[in-house]
């Protein structure tokens, strides 16, 4: 799998360390304890399109996120995580 | 038909005319008193003690595909019972025992080789790390030996001992692990539950859940909509997708593991030996063949194939661990989809729906806990109440804080 890093082209993903699911969004401190539980425990486990944190530890050590097709690890694209759409705002 | 020296001989003699297929191939009721969604070891396991176990035999069992398609036809086929934890470790001794007397039990040659399970450990503070978990099982029961360096070698001389960076200090010995010949298990299961009246249906996916006023009344499937009273599921790496339908949330990720065999060689690995760095474990199967992996790819992924970088790692480890894997060539690789959870550790309970039962989470040490995951299974969905060996496994234990996490690496599914 070729993982297209905006900073260094296209890598193989040994050079990657997977982090998971970008959809998921960390509460304020003061959230309900309920919102904890499901940000620290409950993932949506897609069949299909996902958004997905990697870091590219093995070159520019720029953390990324991914579209990714789970079924046919088909790779979209892979922006800057900071420039990439808030969690909270992505309709998954 | 009963299986036995005597029925081999009558068969062999009059060329299998008389065979009869091992279960029927049953066109669904409208109605069960239980379904179970999954034709895996841990669904046909299910099924099978729900009929012995507790009469109930109105029983189906749907598969997608075909029964032994999923994870229960992929693995590696390692059996064991060297758990650390309180709430592992008896679960999976109940599943050794029943291995140990599952041929018996299901009529059905099932190949169980109690061969040894050998960990490796190549530092002072591995050796202490297993000396602990040896420790713990003899505490349960359970049968554990440390070795030292020559006890290994006594062993399995064939290994690198002397490797510069990760030489052989010693290791732990379970001797009444092994392995089993997976198909089979698969195949005995589903031909002991049909044989007492469940129905196992192949080739019939469940597409929805039908719930009303917060009860389960069926499932809608490729072949129409099945009642049932209660409603199992056993979908092992699909648990999250099938789960969903049920407005269910679970503390799952879907991972690929990937497996490998080589060419038939003579006789030379006659344990389960695994690395202790790198994770790499290895046996020899009765073709020749040695069978081996390694871990995850490391990414979700519901493709049952994996990627090369893997296979790289693999391929190393093996080498460095037994220098001679060298020259063998591989013959085949495949992949299969692990339910990881937060805490690397199963799921057999109740959900909030009072006739919704789960079986999920397996990881990569599911085919070892079949027998067990069954019979717990089945005892939670007939009497409504888990089985005190699955007590601690249940969902909600990651909302109330009591997780059970074996190698102590905290709520992240591919690290487990
Ligand atoms: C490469 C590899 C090596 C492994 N090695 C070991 C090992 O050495 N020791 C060990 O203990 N464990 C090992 N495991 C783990 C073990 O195989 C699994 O944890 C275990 O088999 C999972 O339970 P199962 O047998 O019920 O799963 P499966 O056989 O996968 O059963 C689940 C079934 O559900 C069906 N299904 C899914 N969705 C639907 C639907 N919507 N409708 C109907 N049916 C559906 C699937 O088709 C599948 O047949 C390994 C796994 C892999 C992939
Ligand atoms: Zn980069």
């Amino acid at each position: 799998m070729l993982l297209p890093c905006p900073y260094c082209g296209p890598r193989s993903s040994e050079e990657f360390t997977y982090l998971g699911d970008a959809s998921v969004k960390r509460p304020s401190p003061k959230a309900a304890f309920e919102k904890w539980h499901e940000f620290v425990h409950e993932r949506r486990n897609p069949m299909g399109l996902i958004r997905e944190f990697w870091q590219h530890t093995g070159g520019c050590r720029a953390w990324l996120v991914c579209e990714r097709n789970t079924v046919t690890h088909e790779v979209f694209n892979m922006v800057p995580a900071r420039s990439a759409t808030p969690p909270g705002k992505v309709k998954a | 038909m009963r299986y036995s020296a005597f029925s081999l001989l009558a068969q062999a003699l009059t060329g299998n005319r008389f065979a009869k297929p091992a279960w029927r191939e049953p066109e669904p009721k409208p109605h069960y008193d239980v379904i179970i969604v999954g034709g895996g070891g841990h669904g046909l396991a299910s099924a099978y003690y729900l009929a012995k176990e507790h009469g109930i035999t109105n029983v189906a069992v749907l598969e997608k595909d075909h029964i032994g398609s999923g994870n229960v036809g992929r693995n590696t086929t390692i059996i064991r019972s060297n758990y650390l934890l309180e709430e592992n470790n008896p679960f999976y001794e109940k599943s050794l025992q029943l291995w140990e007397g599952l041929e018996q039990d299901f009529n059905f040659n099932a190949m169980v080789s109690q061969r040894g399970v050998l960990m490796l450990c190549h530092s002072d503070g591995q050796r202490d790390a297993y000396a602990r978990r040896g420790n713990a099982m003899r505490l349960h029961g359970v049968d554990a030996e440390l070795l030292d360096r020559q006890g290994v070698r006594e062993m399995v001389p064939y290994l690198d001992f002397d490797n510069a960076r990760f030489p052989i200090y010693g290791g732990l010995l379970q001797r009444r692990g092994g392995t089993v010949r997976h198909d089979a298990v698969a195949w005995g299961y589903a031909r002991g539950a049909d044989s007492r009246g469940v129905d196992v249906i192949q080739n019939c996916e469940v597409k929805g859940i039908r719930i009303e006023h917060g009860i389960v009344k069926g499932v809608e499937t490729s072949r129409g909509f099945i009642g049932c009273n209660k409603l199992g599921l056993a979908a092992a790496g699909h648990s999250s997708h099938v789960a969903k339908m049920a407005g269910l949330s679970l503390p799952i990720e879907s991972h690929v593991l990937q497996a490998f065999v080589s060419e038939g060689i003579k006789p030379m690995i006659d344990n389960v030996v695994i690395f202790g760095v790198g994770h790499f474990y290895v046996s020899q199967s009765d073709k020749g063949g040695l069978v081996f992996g390694g871990d995850l790819d490391a990414y979700n992924s519901y493709a049952r194939r994996g990627n090369l970088p893997m296979v790289e790692h693999v391929m190393e480890a093996g080498v460095s661990m037994i220098p001679a894997l060298g020259r063998v060539r591989v013959l085949r690789a495949w992949g299969g989809i692990m339910d990881m959870t937060m805490d690397g550790s199963p799921i057999i309970g109740k959900t909030h729906i009072p006739n919704l039962y789960l079986n999920a989470g397996w990881c990569y040490g599911g085919f070892k806990a079949t027998p067990a995951s069954g019979f717990c299974f089945a005892h939670t969905i007939a009497r409504d109440q888990p089985h005190e060996l699955n007590a601690a496994f249940r969902l909600d234990r990651f909302r109330r804080g009591y997780p059970i996490d074996e190698a102590g690496r905290g709520a992240t599914p591919n690290l487990h």
